[in-house]
């Protein structure tokens, strides 16, 4: 486990969010800390991705505070806010990759839109960026209905890391993947997080990566954080869902292979 | 932060050596001054075959700064240098060996073709693709007969609620903008008419040509390019993002037929609801037409309904009212073929709704003058 230093970069405090007349999230207290990755679990509907998305300033809140490198963001001006979603870089469930523009344009889109670079650099990142997400270079000319599932999301990650974000928003990086390219992707957001010491804030629903690249667990349930820690503390809880969660029938096959991949290692 | 720099340490260069020192920020925000620095040291230096790269001093490197530091490493070795980074801190390695096994290998765009050519081949292909458009609407004519058939034989299987649907959308829905576009199209006709005719003295000619007209051509037509803008596109858009979400796979691999399913009920709305919108259309028409004919020429709606009774008689009526059924199967064929055409991205959802519209009012019209030939030869 990397060592995370304490400064939080995400402060969300007392977070309410309603949806359609529905309370969704009823006084969430989250930190997320600079370098460290922080997985996200819950029932299907319990609001997780309404956290993400009110974080990332999509959807609106009824009370609360959000601050993000420590500026309050319904404080921010414009520009201030621009230049935290400069900072950020947000890889969505579907990829959400611009279907009328190449892979490489993709990626180049942010670069483009925030640095004043040359066309030669520009392009270099973005062959860059798809290179460090495992592609190969002739992806750039490729448009997204040409690409596989996994390529997609690999594409949209790339751009997700084009500006070389200070945190990074993950939503099911690994659902709709078979379970070596899920393995690879996880190895891969923990490889690029350990050299740009980023934050990954992570939701998923797989045992694995929750395992093996997870600084850190969430639990959201009832609209409250229920539990935040490490797996041993996940673990160790008494609470029902979690309980089920962490010791159901996945979770044990899950935790004997991992048990067995670590003495082989 | 500091900006990022690249200087020469002339203490340490000398004969075949050169050694630089990299400092400050090395990131995205600096990218672009620090790039004609990179160029400028990589320019050929012709005695250095040794070059070294101080990255000690560097305060922040991110992926921006480590592929041009990369670059410049690469320029050196294609130019035979030996170039090396010294002093890269621990942190930092990762990141720059991860760019360090990039290839950069992108195979080259194909040349660029003579404009001339160019321009030539793509109306080529647009001729061509013309053909494609009529195989395609004759396999969906067969398709859909074929479905047809099926319900026939077992009727219960049709499916009435999504027609019984679809045809409130298309028809009901409609009759309101139907109802105001014609009314103002039957006054604009006559206000022209009376405007014009009146220096002959023949104002009262515009009730035979407003009658004729709008009975037999403008009715119709008026209402066909609504529908075809209207629902036609609506019908393309649909089928399109099911198209995309693989919803039109889903029902085949349960064994249902997409024709039966979803263009059946729709293009059976559209004959339907095409010739009642007609009828309303027409009617509204006259009345626009009548109105101004009374309020503008001065003829009165007495007048006017007994000299259209002489002008027009109910072959006028039948001639337009036959081409109706006819159109709206067009405009429902088009919209559907458009509608399953619809790739993976949302510009092509866009360009086939766009395709959609077009063609079918294109047809419209076409079809509208191979009836006007037909009824000429049979002397309707």
């Amino acid at each position: 486990m990397a060592k995370a230093s304490t400064d939080a970069v995400i402060r969300v405090k007392d977070l309410i969010v309603d949806l359609k007349g529905h309370r969704i999230l009823d006084g969430v207290t989250l930190d997320v800390l600079r370098g460290e990755i922080l997985g996200f679990v819950g029932a299907s509907g319990a609001g997780k991705s309404v956290l993400t998305r009110t974080i990332i300033g999509l959807l609106p809140k009824q009370a609360g505070r959000i601050e993000v490198f420590g500026v309050d963001l319904d404080q921010a001006e414009d520009e201030a806010h621009r230049a935290i979603e400069r900072r950020w870089g947000i890889l969505f469930q579907q990829g959400a990759l611009f279907s009328s523009l190449t892979a490489g344009q993709n990626v180049e889109f942010p670069i483009v839109e925030y640095l004043d670079l040359s066309q030669r650099l520009t392009t270099e990142m973005a062959i860059t960026k798809l290179e460090m997400v495992g592609l190969k270079p002739d992806v750039y000319r490729k448009y997204p209905s040409e690409l596989s599932g996994g390529m997609i999301k690999r594409v949209a990650l790339a751009r997700a890391l084009a500006l070389d974000p200070e945190i990074l928003f993950l939503d099911e990086p690994t659902s709709g993947l078979d379970p070596i390219s899920a393995h690879e992707f996880d190895e891969l957001i923990l490889t690029l997080q350990r050299t740009s010491g980023m934050a990954v804030f992570m939701v998923t629903h797989d045992l694995d990566s929750l395992y093996t690249i997870c600084d850190r667990i969430a639990v959201l349930g009832d609209g409250k954080i229920k539990e935040a820690g490490t797996m041993d503390v996940m673990l160790a809880s008494e609470q029902p869902w979690l309980k089920a969660y962490f010791h159901g029938a996945r979770a044990r096959a899950d935790r004997q292979v991992t048990a067995k991949h670590l003495q082989r290692s | 932060m500091t900006a990022g720099t690249l200087t020469v340490q002339s203490g340490q260069s000398g004969g075949d050596r050169l050694a630089l020192a990299a400092t400050g920020s090395w990131t995205a925000e600096y990218a672009q001054a620090l790039e004609p620095l990179v160029d400028a040291a990589t320019r050929p230096h012709s005695p250095v075959r040794s070059i070294a790269i101080d990255t000690a001093q560097i305060d922040r490197l991110d992926s921006f700064g480590a592929w041009l530091l990369e670059r410049a490493l690469r320029t050196w070795s294609a130019q035979g240098c030996e170039a090396k980074l010294v002093g890269l801190r621990d942190d930092y390695r990762g990141l720059f060996d991860k760019i360090h096994a990039g290839t950069q290998k992108l195979t080259p765009e194909p040349p660029r073709q003579n404009r001339v050519i160019a321009t030539l081949e793509s109306v080529g292909m647009t001729m061509a693709t013309v053909g494609d458009d009529l195989v395609l609407l004759a396999q969906m004519v067969g398709a859909v007969i074929v479905a047809l058939k099926r319900v026939l034989l077992r009727p219960l299987t049709f499916r009435l609620t999504p027609m019984v649907n679809h045809l409130e959308r298309v028809g009901w829905q409609a009759v309101p903008i139907i109802l105001l576009i014609t009314v103002l199209i039957g006054a604009i006709l006559a206000q022209q008419g009376i405007f014009h005719f009146r220096k002959f003295g023949a104002d009262i000619y515009v009730v035979d040509m407003v009658g004729v007209l709008v009975l037999r051509e403008l009715g119709v037509l008026i209402v066909c390019i609504m529908v075809a803008g209207r629902s036609g596109s609506s019908y393309t858009a649909e089928l399109g993002a099911m198209k995309m979400r693989e919803e039109i796979d889903a029902l085949r691999t349960m064994g249902f037929d997409p024709v039966e399913v979803l263009i059946l009920p729709r293009i059976i709305a559209l004959v339907i609801a095409v010739p009642i919108l007609t009828l309303f259309g027409s009617m509204a028409a006259l009345y626009g037409g009548g109105f101004v004919s009374w309020l503008y020429g001065g003829i009165s709606p007495e007048v006017f309904l007994s000299r259209l009774r002489e002008a027009i008689s109910v072959e006028t009526f039948e001639v337009g009212m036959i081409k109706a059924p006819f159109m709206a199967l067009v405009i429902g064929l088009v919209a559907c073929v458009e509608g399953l055409r619809v790739e993976g991205s949302a510009e092509s959802l866009g360009e086939k709704t766009t395709n959609s519209v077009v063609k079918s009012i294109f047809l419209v019209i076409v079809l509208d003058g191979v009836f006007a030939m037909f009824f000429a030869a049979i002397g309707m």
